[in-house]
């Protein structure tokens, strides 16, 4: 079987407009879409789990992006939300920038397998500028998702 | 340098990765090599013992213990928070080529060292580099650039309305503090912004290089590039003495007990004493000979050949763009415009306006040749050269000026000699196309004008087709040609 990005994300996990400035609502927020899209038997006990990775450190990069996650026996397989805020989301970054582009990832406890790989090379994929430019331009969910098939793969 | 590296967070999904794809990019720019062992969730690719075997420094960059820390004991480490790898991978190299040179045996800096070092290099446009390649220094100078263009735009764009509302020869000539007018108002606050141009340049230039203890040395050298007359090539030269001398200061060990103090107030101190005395007495006075020289020449060229004369102001006015070289090239038409003699004047402006206009004109016809920043400058540039506000070019020139300070040259010297040939005159010193009414000839003027934006865009094309623009060789800019 060919895992893609697929199997991880899709549209309906992107939001273009998280207006909130607080990282608890934007995890809120972004936690509804994987509950929506039935990646998760139990919500709570996941963005528990966030709260408390965020809690050892903060998960906001300079370059205005965050990646806050969580591993939990409430997520059904791997998973990430996109968001992104216009206005930015005070995700704790060393020097203050706002995180303007937010993943949240979900990841289930117990043995890690190629989708958590895959979601390594997500996490590597937003070093570069390029890619980060990219998905500030993307104009719809679908866009988002293109711009990731593309750059991230096995 | 071979580099192995360490990279661990409490969950091991991202900050691990991302931690080990910014070390390994940074790396890379540096020119070292690297292996990163992610002591991640997605599998642990483990350093080879032949990889820790060959490194000369360990970096780890490390939230979370490390496994199986003993194969790494011989090595000079570096130890960083993950935050630290991610946000400031180019200091951490930096960090490591120190260790590796200075220590052979382990050295472990706290976690904290870099702010304590350096401050937070912010942006991300540039970290800070030592590397030797040809990159580095054009970085640099993009980052100096990128700074400095808003005050450009603003500026320019200031003087350009100050112009059409107020008149481009009376706000130049009456102090808005004196008698106020709305022209005279911009003009003012725009010739301000525009005095930051060098200044600015400078700074960034620097801080790119040595992070912010870089600033105030690079600011101080780029005014004082102002005050000797040294135009934005002082600046630069300014910006990469300060940043230089700033990596310099900071290679020299000091007790941990100092190491607060050292970048806000021991090395800002000393380098803006070195940069400033080497502004003052080491490029002050050769330019001022040069200038002199330069004034000198030209004075022999008079009644020559006129098209020559026009060539050679063109060649002189786009070389530096504010700098000694344009102040001759200018200060010799203002001469003759008071001696009577307009054919001069109007070269020099013509001159002046084909830099910004064409390469305005080169980011409309090669669009993916210039930065998102530079299709902005060139919007902005169309405006500054149609006003003979030289200054608009500076941002396309500082960034790569061996590309494009031939290109405008040659535009120039193509838009002045058709100037003197077409005979055109100007009786203003100043104004571009709002006095082009005062112009003698004025449609053979605009045709002069348009062929040397042409040729201007069309050959700083053309130059930057040939190979990376890497502006590795900044003082091996072409001499101005003397008469």
């Amino acid at each position: 079987m060919t895992l893609t990005i697929d199997d991880i994300t899709g549209p309906e996990l992107v939001t273009l407009d998280l207006t909130t400035a607080d990282r608890w609502a934007a995890i809120d927020q972004l936690a509804d879409l994987l509950a929506a899209d039935g990646r998760l038997v139990d919500r709570d006990a996941f963005v528990a789990a966030v709260r408390q990775r965020e809690e050892t450190g903060a998960t906001g990069m300079e370059m205005g992006i965050a990646i806050p996650h969580g591993k939990s026996a409430g997520v059904t397989r791997p998973s990430v939300a996109f968001g992104r805020a216009p206005g930015g989301v005070d995700f704790g970054a060393g020097d203050g920038t706002p995180a303007d582009l937010v993943f949240l990832i979900a990841a289930p406890e117990g043995e890690s397998d190629l989708h958590i790989t895959l979601l390594s090379r997500l996490a590597r994929k937003l070093i570069h500028d390029e890619f980060r430019d990219a998905l500030r331009k993307a104009v719809t969910p679908a866009d988002v998702i293109d711009i990731i098939r593309k750059e991230v793969t096995l | 340098m071979k580099i192995v590296a360490v990279t661990s967070c409490p969950t091991g999904i991202a900050h691990t990765y991302m931690a080990a794809e910014a070390l390994e990019k940074a790396a890379k720019a540096a020119g070292h090599d690297i292996v990163v062992e992610t002591q991640g969730s997605a599998g642990s690719e483990a350093a080879s013992t032949d990889d820790i075997r060959a490194a000369d420094v360990l970096i780890l960059a490390a939230d979370a213990a490390v496994r199986d820390p003993e194969r790494f004991a011989h090595l000079p480490r570096v130890q960083v928070r993950v935050a630290e790898a991610i946000n400031k991978a180019a200091e951490v190299i930096v960090l490591a080529e120190e260790a590796a040179r200075t220590a052979p045996a382990p050295v472990t800096a706290p976690a904290g060292a870099l702010a304590a070092a350096g401050g937070s290099g912010q942006g991300g446009d540039a970290g800070p580099g030592t590397s030797t390649k040809g990159g580095a220094v054009r970085r640099w100078l993009m980052t100096g650039v990128s700074y400095m263009i808003p005050f450009v735009a603003a500026g320019g764009i200031l003087i350009a309305l100050a112009f059409a509302i107020g008149g481009a020869v009376e706000v130049t000539q009456v102090s808005v503090y004196d008698q106020f007018s709305v022209g005279a108002l911009l003009f003012e606050i725009g010739a301000t912004a525009f005095s930051m141009l060098v200044p600015i340049l400078a700074g960034f230039i620097a801080y790119a290089m040595a992070d912010r203890p870089g600033i105030a040395p690079g600011v101080v050298g780029g005014l004082l590039a102002n005050a000797i007359g040294a135009g934005f090539l002082g600046g630069i030269a300014a910006g990469l003495l300060a940043g230089a001398i700033i990596l310099g200061l900071k290679r020299i060990a000091v007790p941990a007990g100092f190491r607060g103090i050292m970048p806000v107030l021991v090395y800002p101190l000393l380098g803006t004493l070195a940069v400033g005395a080497l502004m003052i007495l080491v490029i002050g006075e050769p330019i001022a000979a040069a200038t002199n020289a330069l004034t000198g020449a030209l004075q022999n060229m008079q009644g020559a050949n006129a098209i020559l004369l026009g060539v050679l102001l063109g060649l002189m006015m786009a070389f530096d763009m504010g700098g000694p070289v344009n102040k001759v090239a200018y200060t010799f038409g203002l001469a003759a415009l008071e001696a009577g003699q307009f054919a001069p004047m109007g070269a020099v402006m013509a001159a002046g306006m084909t830099p910004p206009l064409g390469l305005a004109l080169a980011t409309v016809l090669a669009r993916r040749r210039y930065t998102a920043q530079e299709h902005e400058a060139g919007k902005a540039a169309w405006l500054m050269g149609a006003s003979f506000i030289t200054e608009g070019a500076i941002p396309f020139a500082a960034a790569d000026p061996l590309r494009v300070i031939p290109a405008i040259m040659a535009g120039s010297a193509v838009a002045g000699g058709l100037s003197m040939a077409f005979n055109a005159t100007l009786q203003a010193p100043h104004g571009g196309i709002f006095v082009v009414g005062l112009v003698g000839n004025w449609p053979l003027y605009l045709v002069a004008i348009a062929v040397g934006t042409v040729v201007t865009a069309l050959l700083v094309n053309t130059l930057k087709s040939f190979g990376r623009p890497t502006a590795e060789v900044v003082n091996d800019i072409p001499e101005p040609v003397h008469a």
